[in-house]
């Protein structure tokens, strides 16, 4: 192992793995998932498909809020409209192929007609917008009766794609598992490239950006377009995974939700996403298998239980701000720092 | 044409006594960010928590309604001051990301114990008469009188405690410059505990109103999002625009109920929203903000 990285190039310290031992550890995790479905139950294949959605969706919520800086609670909403694109294309027989890209591209337009007023607002004033996005796109899917079915929901025809149906739950994990590595790969190197180091620039501060040239309302526009196309996409694969969809599955809860898996795993991260969902979908695990414990140990008490999960997961939140402020992600880094150079740390 | 006439002041007088309770939580919304810069998006539950007490002491315990009104008072102070010395005391000077999110946080954690011990049913007040007052053909409640009553007198209140009292002044003085208000021997620290509980004591006040008129429940915490559109019409930091954005935004919900309705059902529900759109892309710092101007 190396004891420290001493780059000779740009070249060199571009380079999307670092070191050989990295690469290696990465190999044997990707073929760990892909060979995941032999040994998993029914049951862990449904969560682990959860966790790559999930997954997919916070990647392009960090690319909006962690590397350019602009706060989104109405990510859910933007799931929302991916969904139900990809649901009433396939109804209306368009094949799968199409219909999950027109999903990524859907969601990428109205993200971007939300995004104009960040030409004008920033940080308060933007959360505030995106809330206005929010309760208006979930507003329209509830009442828009003829197309989304309403309040009732619609129930979602399984994409077929080749020799693949994904109402069979394993092909759907291959494919949210192929599709949140592809998104990962993405969000690397847009992070590296030329519209990746415009975002930092316009996060950290963005008068400077512009005097040095980056046209901030174009790029601002840009995260907030690919941000919703990840979370079109997101949407899409959660509505195969559901099979019925409603109004409720894209909540400002789940938008809280998703923007506290990025904040725990580390904004601004690549990795922070895949942390930030890990953490939470464990700790979710967790929660369950205490809840049931709880329920059959105290059976009078059921309805204190039932809270548990949200203050639980409030508390999480609440903790990891004010002691772990830059995530999973940060601690991680830090950790790896220590034992690399151990026992001589200085 | 004279009872179309009347169906406009029937909702133009509804929407007033709305639009003054949420003119008072708008005042919670303000109070806080003008002393201390943080949005607090937890507004909502405050109000819930504020209602479920006082329901909670006046059914369960059988107190009489003023004495459980006051008591819910002290319990908010209590909630106020805690929130922020244990929750947005160590987050001073961090991004507003993270404060935003604490408040998220809050929320989880207030709806979370709030059914813990009251659970999910919705449950009614009945305390004020049912039958309505007969103003020449307008009908209201007395909950809606009494609600307007109620809202204009804290806000005179609050107008003259902020004009006159010294610690309105302090609480001015933080707002416009903390380091220069510091160094004139006023505690900042004291100056935001306090911003805090009067923010908290305010809201629970909407919040029994609401729960008078709505019943209480735990989406009586929407109420926070809701009033979103009021205090950005009013300005963020204008104690005068949250009141006055308030009551347009409560007027616009129930006119676009009125008269809306028959082309897009229920469109009072977002109604609010579409409006707050509009003026964050033509007037973003509302109509009495303080315009940030930024320069190189």
């Amino acid at each position: 192992m190396p004891a420290g990285l001493f780059h000779e190039s740009y070249r060199y310290d571009e380079r999307i793995f670092q070191t050989w031992f990295v690469k290696a550890w990465l190999i044997a995790f990707l073929i760990a998932c892909a060979l995941f479905p032999f040994v998993g139950s029914k049951y862990m294949i449904s969560i682990m498909t959860e966790v790559g959605i999930a997954i997919i969706a916070c990647h392009g919520l960090n690319i909006l809020t962690g590397f350019t800086g602009q706060i989104s609670l109405g990510h859910a909403a933007f799931l929302g409209v991916g969904a139900y694109t990809c649901s009433i294309l396939i109804q209306h027989g368009v094949p799968f192929i199409i219909a999950l890209p027109m999903a990524g591209v859907m969601a990428a337009l109205v993200g971007m007609i939300f995004g104009i007023p960040s030409l004008r607002l920033r940080g308060l004033y933007l959360a505030i917008a995106t809330i206005a996005a929010q309760f208006i796109i979930e507003f329209t899917i509830r009442r828009w009766d003829s197309l989304t079915g309403g309040v009732e929901g619609m129930f979602v025809e399984p994409g077929i794609l080749g020799p693949f149906h994904f109402d069979n739950r394993i092909q759907l994990y291959y494919l949210t598992f192929v599709l949140a590595v592809v998104a990962t790969i993405v969000i690397k190197n847009i992070v590296r490239a030329r519209s990746g180091r415009a975002f930092v620039a316009i996060r950290d501060r963005y008068l400077a950006a512009e005097v040095i040239g980056v046209h901030v309302f174009k790029y601002r526009l840009m995260s907030f377009a690919v941000s919703s196309f990840f979370a079109g996409i997101a949407g899409a694969l959660l509505a195969q995974y559901l099979e019925v969809i409603t109004h409720e599955s894209f909540t400002i809860h789940q938008s809280i939700d998703y923007l506290a898996m990025c904040i725990i795993g580390g904004l601004g991260h690549v990795l922070g996403g895949i942390y930030g969902v890990g953490f939470w979908f464990i700790l979710e695990r967790i929660l369950e298998v205490v809840t049931t414990n709880l329920n059959t140990a105290f059976p009078d008490h059921i309805t204190w239980f039932v809270s548990i999960r949200e203050i639980v997961f409030g508390c999480a939140i609440v903790l990891f701000l004010i002691f772990e402020p830059d995530g999973l992600a940060a601690r991680w880094r830090t950790i790896r720092a220590y034992w690399k150079l151990w026992p001589f740390s200085y | 044409m004279e009872s179309e006439f009347l169906f406009f002041m029937q909702m133009l007088l509804s929407g007033l006594s709305m639009g003054s309770i949420y003119a008072l939580v708008a005042l919670g919304f303000v109070l806080i960010y003008k002393a201390t810069s943080i949005l607090n998006l937890a507004q909502g539950e405050f109000l819930m928590v504020g209602a479920y007490i006082c329901l909670s002491i006046t059914l369960d315990f059988g107190l009489n309604f003023f004495a459980s009104f006051m008591l819910t008072m002290v319990f908010s102070v209590i909630l106020g001051l805690a929130v922020e010395r244990l929750v947005l005391r160590p987050l001073i000077g961090e991004p507003i990301i993270s404060v935003i999110m604490v408040t998220l946080g809050l929320t989880y954690i207030l709806r979370g114990v709030v059914i813990m011990i009251w659970g999910n049913d919705i449950r009614q007040f009945n305390i004020f008469p049912e039958q309505p007052v007969d103003f020449w053909g307008v009908k209201l409640t007395y909950l809606y009188l009494y609600s307007l009553g109620i809202s204009l007198i804290l806000l005179t209140v609050f107008a003259i405690f902020f004009k006159y009292a010294r610690t309105g002044i302090f609480m001015r003085a933080v707002a416009d410059h903390q380091t220069a208000a510091q160094s004139m021997g006023i505690s900042v620290r004291g100056v935001f505990a306090m911003s805090w509980c009067i923010s908290a004591v305010v809201s629970s006040i909407g919040g029994i109103l609401v729960g008078n008129i709505a019943g209480v429940g735990v989406d009586l915490s929407y109420i926070g999002l809701k009033v979103l559109p009021a205090v950005i019409l009013g300005g963020l930091d204008s104690i005068l625009g949250a009141i006055i954005g308030g009551l347009i935004v409560g007027i616009l919900e129930f006119l676009s109920a009125g008269y809306l309705d028959p082309y897009i059902p229920a469109i009072n529900e977002v109604f609010p929203f579409i409006v707050l759109v509009l003026v964050l892309m033509i007037k973003p710092y509302g109509l009495f903000g303080t315009e940030e101007i930024e320069r190189v």
